[in-house]
């Protein structure tokens, strides 16, 4: 099977500095994939490239056509309700016609009326959620969606996005710096270092952790905080999410 | 705001007016000053009184506000036009702004002379004197509004694949509303400013026309009633405006909302 996103010996310069030079990566059709990294290793431009937000200086990116890509901020047009601004992207009526469903999935039924100034910042970033999902693209970007929002807004979002995963997105890249997200969301993980930014590790993520908190996954914590350098934190009490999950 | 906080704010609006009257009053009975010079708040009102009645107010009055809406409409469509075209595009910046802000810089009555050989005493001097006067401000706070509109939602739309006039009409000018009624608004002041430049030369009805009468024949009272008219115009047509925005701009989170 052709990969969903393929990128290929790809060089990103910002002024002199070498962010990538000859990078290539594969994401597999329906996987999620999780990059980790250091602030400024790269991470965001890898994404906003495969996003096309960034002209790569050489190289290729092959991936499919119809992407949504998750901002960190929510970057919802100020003057429409939250309905609008999920239609915002809607070409014609069948697309127009999912504009509810997105936003019952990702919980905003209620407040589909709203402008953008009445919500808080778990909820503008699930109209943006919702706002992605409305060409069906078959690869969704998000880059760090959710690492504006306060600790327990962000175990409700991560429950959220794993149902999108899982639901209406085919392929999935997610920028993050939170560890216990990426092993929570990904089926791989990778992190980035370095300038040029090279991939320094890769840790597969088995099915078995990711459906059941309770999954022993201290090994690959302890791996992914070596490889990004840090000391591993003890586990946070995961109450939230696990309540959360078993309600599913 | 609540109905209190309002009627206190408009007590202490009034209360300045009400203290200029009390001391017109004064200057104008007691304090001796004669009617050639300045007449009085009572005198005023005759004279407004008898205008009214005689239609030379509503004449007058409407003969005015045409040119002003005129005059204004005019800019609008073109500040809109070329104001979006300059914001949007750094080359028709390039190529137009220079010779704009020139055209700026140059005294209203300056163009006077021109617009008299050009098109004459008529009705079309007058109002595109007063669309020159009332394009500035428009134009100028529009084009600064679309260079401040946040990148990332044109990122967003660009992610979308919507460029061009889609990208004007669906997040840039929204975007920029906030300054295009600003700029409306010192605009439409302008345009009074203007109309009262456009007038004092040849008119034979008008607000201006009426002060240069009033000159003429040394009549301060129907000079000071012409006054007040263009004051009562200026602040209902800047309240007109404000209530305008109030009403466009229901989505903005600043302080006033």
């Amino acid at each position: 099977m052709t990969p969903a996103v393929s990128i290929d010996r790809l060089t990103v310069r910002f002024g002199d500095r070498d962010v990538f030079e000859e990078f290539s990566l594969e994401v597999a059709q329906g996987e999620t994939l999780a990059i980790l990294g250091p602030s400024g290793c790269g991470k965001s431009t890898l994404l906003r490239a495969v996003g096309r937000l960034v002209t790569p200086q050489s190289g290729r990116v092959v991936t499919s056509d119809e992407i949504g890509i998750v901002f960190q901020e929510p970057r919802l047009l100020p003057w429409l309700s939250v309905e609008k601004n999920v239609a915002f992207a809607a070409r014609g009526d069948v697309e127009r016609a999912r504009v509810k469903d997105a936003i019952d999935l990702v919980g905003l039924t209620h407040a589909a009326h709203l402008l953008p100034k009445a919500l808080s910042g778990g909820m503008a970033q699930r109209a943006s959620l919702a706002r992605s999902l409305i060409r069906s693209p078959q690869l969704l970007l998000l880059d760090e969606p959710l690492s504006a929002l306060d600790a327990l807004t962000r175990l409700d979002l991560q429950v959220a996005i794993a149902r999108i995963i899982r639901e209406a997105a085919g392929t999935s890249i997610l920028v993050t710096h939170d560890v216990d997200e990426a092993l929570f969301l990904a089926d791989r993980i990778i992190v980035l270092d370095g300038a040029p930014a090279s991939v320094i590790t890769t840790l597969d993520v088995p099915l078995a952790a990711r459906r059941v908190r309770s999954a022993d996954l201290t090994r690959e914590r302890n791996a992914l905080y070596a490889a990004l350098g840090v000391d591993t934190p003890p586990v946070a009490p995961d109450i939230q999410r696990t309540r959360l999950f078993r309600v599913q | 705001m609540p109905d209190r906080l309002r009627g206190r704010n408009a007590a202490f609006g009034l209360a300045l007016p009400l203290l200029l009257l009390a001391a017109w009053w004064y200057a104008t009975t007691i304090g001796g000053i004669r009617v050639y010079q300045l007449a009085s708040p009572a005198e005023v009102l005759r004279e407004l009184g008898s205008l009214a009645t005689t239609g030379e107010l509503w004449k007058n009055l409407v003969a005015s506000i045409v040119r002003v809406a005129l005059g204004f409409a005019v800019s609008l469509v073109l500040a809109i036009g070329i104001g979006t075209s300059v914001g949007l595009s750094r080359a028709v910046e390039r190529i137009v702004d220079p010779t704009l802000q020139a055209l700026r810089a140059i005294p209203s009555l300056a163009w006077v002379p021109l617009l008299l050989l050009w098109l004459g005493i008529g009705e079309t001097a007058k109002i595109v004197l007063i669309a020159i006067g009332a394009f500035f401000p428009i134009y100028v706070n529009l084009v600064a509004g679309i260079r401040g509109v946040d990148r990332k939602l044109v990122e967003v739309a660009e992610m979308f694949g919507i460029r061009g006039f889609a990208l004007a009409r669906r997040v840039v000018i929204p975007a920029a509303l906030p300054s295009l009624l600003v700029g409306s608004r010192i605009g439409l002041t302008q345009a009074w400013l203007f109309l009262v430049a456009a007038e004092l030369l040849g008119a034979t009805r008008g607000l201006g026309f009426l002060l240069t009468e009033g000159q003429q024949i040394s009549r301060t009272d129907e000079i000071l009633t012409a006054i007040l008219l263009l004051a009562i115009c200026g602040k209902l047509s800047e309240s007109a405006m404000r209530a305008v925005e109030r009403r466009m701009l229901y989505w903005t989170d600043g302080m006033a909302s």
